[in-house]
């Protein structure tokens, strides 16, 4: 077969080859299908998967969508799909032109999605059409994308939150949840018994949780991600020192253990809080059905607000949590825009937000239904005020992706060292200069 | 691999070509009597092109164009932007460059360990189970389930048996063979790179058993009694008789292992997903997290072309050289 | 190799290594997939607290595993079956003809086993949506699409093969045949693959691992309906948790079709690479 390999033939080859992909791709130009606003009374649907298994997902949209067909007479489609595959289905969908009709998003993709222009933008009449802006909670809003008319609105709302096991703390004398870093760090510091008890779990090598944690304290120190042009400012001071902070958690102050930077399935601390053998968790809302399938009852924790520096470095927010959640976006190509801003409608109405944000563990993102007796209880309270009071968006910028790959990735890189050694300033200087670096050459460009 | 080949094909030519059929009927008649190979060959022609040549070209021809998140809709719109991208990839200098190259040495690292190790490993279990004995045939079966395995199953396996502080493997050292004190974290920092390999070559070595079994088996036992009789050690009779009667096979081996693993894209993906620590960065899943996280499918098309090159490169030098080697020995 | 007895001590020693890094993962696995979801969560053992096959029946409600199922079943079945006839007719043809063209088409075929999947992708997205949008066949998200892909996955390596075993047998077989009236093609059907079985269930079995195996185009050209295992199996790690023994008991369900196949037809692999591609 090696005679064969002639570079005349190889050439003749690719030519031919090449006249025949060159013909395909003139033909197939314009991957986007046009739109037209019929009013087609079927829309597909892709879901994301909020509920325990994906089986759980589609039993209660199930449910929901033949609500939705005997109040609007709309036929769905219904495909939940779940997070290790949502962004490349859509992103492959954008690039076909074939995708659904409604879909849900992470909230934090809305920029990235708006950049491709494939998503029907949510001006003031479509809002209209779905009843209007003003009855979503101001901070869900925000989320939906870098510039009005968004993209997306929202549909579940989440925020972090402390988890604190009350009878680790009752044990230990301590009276109350800290309210400050220094109080937090003292309590930790007392619960931590190693190697059986810690005082604190952190998924460590989960990239979207190290992300969201660089953004949260980088807030709290006067930092951010980005500066006004738009420019990475990854290993700025403010964000050296909230990634230092949150790193020596492990590496310095020993209140997490090391085994804790190989968690990244976002289980993994939530589980070890369950057992008790942490006495603190920060996390999202959803983790309370999950302490209740690990055995964990309602009772045993409280949830407190997140900590923040006292006093305020300058610049600094109180900011205890990004704005989470999951948002709702309708494909600009639809053949049924109607009813497809009907689903929207029907999903942010009160009655389903009451019943699907209780059925998935998160937050209501309307006025209407935040008031609902059934979020009334005071954790859901502590997280209702920190979602709609003390969070903010992630930064809206349309390289979203490679932001929370960057930057996470640092910060798991940096607990992997904590792991297996020290962490210096200089490391962590190094390793978020690194990833500002790989920023700046890819962002946008 | 060619010689013996090509004068068979000169028979071919000769005689062969197409022989005289009694009866043709409809469309042959109408082609000619040459028409029967490349109707033969057109069902793997258009699928080829359909699914390997064309889109491969497309390919190509994306890593000249700025298709990034701003165009993925349109990409027919994507302004055209000549070598840019190939120079951002090669530009050694600058962080996706460097970046580029330091996953592009791993990945060499990776291949040269797990090519030589599967043959080695290959070759050793070979020659244990080449001559009879009772239970043989359990242990060649059992050698080939780990290849017989799905990727994933293997890769998932391992990823549960990795676990710091739960899996199997710091059970073992730590707990019951008391070779370390504290558990090592094996999916992170350096020892990614060690768990790649090990997982890889766990599922790779058994194909190179399989087929260097294959061709041992094939080898007369005359020839090793001819070699004792005439007082030859087996050492001696090994590296004169086993060795250069399975270079062919060694080298289907070794091309198809190369490019199997530098190409490997289902190890490192399922192990770590999207951000795999630095030492376990290979090729394909750096060039996904360009295409598919970061939305530059330009760039990551350049990328890929790239990487092409230098397999066809690499190919191309791997079977000259073969082809040399083998003449000298004819 | 006259064998003397320090040589099967060494052999004993050397397979039990062998036995043991290989029994390791796989022991791994069985047990871990019969035992109860809080032993797989804590530290390893090797004795179950407790041995339930319970992963074993839910792992078909935790997910949508018997579809998975039959998805991969037909897709793999249908692109084994067409890459199998393709090769023989493309093999034969190489093997028994000169025509123009013949050596880049060897040569083009070999070099798309070197191409890496991850250039293609997006471009083999973007033609079958194409193709939809032109013809009306609907490639993407159907199985068709996922059996065209696969198919052509593994011909390069096929043809190859059945070169090289067609080339070790001699073409007096087929004129013998061809003198009694039998056309080409008659010939290759009635002479030729019945004394090629060996290489062509070798090449078979390559073809069916390839895509029982094959994860990243599953993930991007297939939906719920048509999703197969090898994305199937991701689900039973949710947001909330991961079911290492269910995931454990499904691995081995899904892995028993190919390890039974490919250990039941061993035989015919050797073979058939032995007197076929192997020479090349």
């Amino acid at each position: 077969m090696a005679k064969s390999l002639t570079r005349r033939d190889f050439l003749k080859v690719s030519g031919g080859a090449f006249a025949g992909a060159t013909l395909l791709g003139v033909a197939g130009c314009g991957g986007g299908g046009q739109s037209s606003s019929g009013n087609s009374k079927k829309i597909a649907y892709w879901a994301s998967n909020q509920a325990p298994t994906i089986q759980d997902d589609q039993k209660i949209l199930n449910g929901v969508l033949s609500t939705f067909k005997s109040q609007d007479g709309v036929k769905s489609n219904l495909q939940v799909i779940g997070w290790p595959d949502l962004f490349n289905r859509i992103t492959t969908a954008i690039s076909s032109g074939q995708g659904p009709d409604n879909l849900n998003i992470g909230n934090t993709w809305s920029p990235t999605f708006q950049k491709t222009g494939a998503f029907l933008p949510f001006d003031s009449n479509t809002l209209d059409a779905i009843g209007g802006k003003d009855k979503f909670v101001e901070t869900a809003y925000n989320t939906s994308g870098s510039k009005e008319p968004y993209p997306s609105v929202p549909i579940y709302g989440l925020s972090y939150g402390l988890f604190y096991n009350k009878a680790m703390f009752k044990q230990a004398g301590i009276q109350g949840p800290p309210k400050n870093w220094d109080e937090f760090f003292a309590v930790a510091k007392k619960l931590t018994k190693p190697p059986k008890q810690w005082g604190l779990a952190l998924e460590a090598a989960s990239i979207t949780e190290n992300a969201h944690w660089a953004f949260i304290l980088g807030r709290q120190q006067g930092g951010n991600l980005f500066d006004k042009s738009g420019k990475p400012t990854f290993d700025s001071p403010p964000i050296v020192r909230a990634v230092k902070q949150y790193v020596d958690f492990m590496a310095k102050d020993n209140i997490v253990s090391k085994q804790d930077a190989q968690y990244s399935s976002g289980t993994n601390s939530i589980s070890d809080f369950a057992k008790g053998k942490v006495a603190m968790i920060m996390w999202q809302k959803n983790a309370t059905s999950n302490l209740e399938s690990n055995g964990m009852k309602k009772s045993e924790y409280g949830v407190a607000h997140i900590p923040v520096p006292e006093p305020l470095p300058p610049g600094g927010k109180p900011v205890m949590s990004h704005t989470a959640g999951i948002n709702m976006s309708i494909f600009k190509n639809t053949q049924s825009k109607d009813a497809a801003l009907k689903f929207v409608k029907f999903m942010t109405d009160k009655k389903m937000q009451v019943m699907l944000n209780q059925k998935f563990g998160s937050l209501p993102v309307t006025k209407e239904a935040a008031a609902d007796p059934a979020f009334q209880d005071p954790t859901t309270k502590v997280f209702q005020d920190i979602y709609a009071n003390n969070s903010e968006p992630m930064p809206l910028v349309a390289d979203e992706g490679q932001m929370e790959t960057l930057i996470g990735g640092a910060v798991k890189n940096l607990f992997a060292k904590a792991a297996t050694g020290k962490v210096t300033e200089k490391d962590v200087k190094r390793e978020l200069t690194s990833a500002n670096q790989q920023m700046a050459a890819g962002g946008g460009s | 691999m060619s010689t013996t080949r090509s004068r068979k094909d000169a028979e071919a030519r000769d005689e062969g070509g197409s022989p005289p059929p009694r009866r043709r009927r409809g469309l042959r008649r109408r082609l000619g009597p040459h028409a029967l190979p490349y109707l033969l060959v057109i069902p793997a022609v258009i699928f080829e092109l359909l699914v390997h040549v064309i889109p491969m070209i497309f390919g190509v021809v994306i890593s000249f164009l700025a298709l990034t998140s701003l165009y993925i809709r349109n990409w027919a719109q994507a302004p055209f932007s000549g070598f840019n991208n190939f120079k951002i990839g090669l530009d050694i200098g600058g962080p996706i460059g460097s970046s580029l190259l330091h996953s592009f040495l791993i990945t060499s690292a990776y291949t040269v360990l797990i090519v030589v190790g599967s043959w080695l490993l290959g070759l050793t279990a070979a020659i244990l189970v080449n001559s009879e004995f009772r239970g043989r045939g359990w242990f060649r079966t059992l050698f080939l389930i780990p290849y017989a395995l799905p990727i994933y199953v293997t890769v998932i396996a391992w990823q549960f048996m990795l676990q710091q502080q739960d899996g199997s493997v710091n059970t073992l050292l730590v707990k019951n063979l008391h070779l370390v004190d504290s558990p090592p974290f094996w999916l992170l920092g350096g020892n990614a790179f060690w768990s790649i390999v090990m997982t890889a070559l766990w599922r790779t070595w058994p194909f190179a058993f399989l087929l260097l079994l294959a061709a041992l088996q094939n080898i007369p036992p005359d020839l090793y009694e001819v070699a004792s009789v005439d007082g030859a050690s087996i050492w001696r009779q090994f590296r004169s008789i086993t060795l250069p009667l399975l270079r062919p096979v060694s080298a289907v081996v070794v091309l198809v292992t190369f490019l199997w693993t530098f190409n490997d894209f289902n190890t490192p993906y399922i192990l770590f997903g999207q951000s795999p620590p630095a030492s376990a960065d290979l090729l394909s899943l750096h060039i996904y997290v360009n295409s598919f996280v970061n939305l530059n499918f330009g760039l990551g098309a350049a990328m890929s072309t790239l990487l092409l090159l230098f397999l066809l490169i690499v190919s191309v030098v791997y079977i000259r050289l073969l082809r040399v080697g083998s003449e000298e020995n004819a | 190799m006259r064998e003397s007895k320090i040589y099967g001590v060494l052999r004993v020693i050397g397979l039990l290594f062998f036995a043991l890094i290989t029994l390791f993962p796989l022991y791994t696995i069985v047990i871990s997939s019969i035992k109860p979801l809080q032993d797989v969560q804590s530290t390893f053992r090797w004795i179950p607290s407790r041995v339930t096959f319970e992963p074993y029946i839910q792992i078909w409600s935790t997910v949508p595993l018997a579809r998975y199922f039959l998805n991969s079943v037909i897709v793999c079945v249908s692109a084994t079956v067409i890459s199998v006839m393709i090769a023989i007719l493309g093999a034969y043809a190489i093997s028994r003809f000169r025509f123009r063209g013949r050596n880049p088409f060897r040569l083009v075929v070999l070099s798309t086993q070197m191409f890496p999947g991850i250039l293609f992708l997006l471009p083999l997205f973007i033609i079958f949506v194409n193709i939809d949008q032109t013809f009306g066949v609907q490639l993407y998200g159907s199985r068709i699409g996922l059996i065209i892909t696969y198919l052509t996955f593994a011909l390069p390596l096929s043809i190859w093969m059945l070169v090289g075993y067609f080339n070790s047998i001699p073409r007096e077989l087929e004129e013998a045949a061809m003198v009694d009236g039998t056309t080409a093609v008659g010939a290759l059907f009635r002479v030729l693959v019945p004394i090629s079985m060996p290489g062509i269930v070798a090449v078979a079995i390559f073809s069916f691992m390839t895509a029982w195996g094959e994860v990243l185009f599953a993930s991007a050209l297939t939906t719920e309906a048509t999703r197969t295992l090898a994305i199937g199996l991701r689900n039973y790690a949710s947001q909330s948790n991961v079911y290492w023994n269910q995931l454990m008991a499904a691995s081995i369900v899904v892995s028993i079709p190919v390890v039974a196949g490919f250990l039941a037809l061993q035989k015919y692999l050797v073979q058939g690479l032995t007197a076929g591609g192997v020479k090349g």
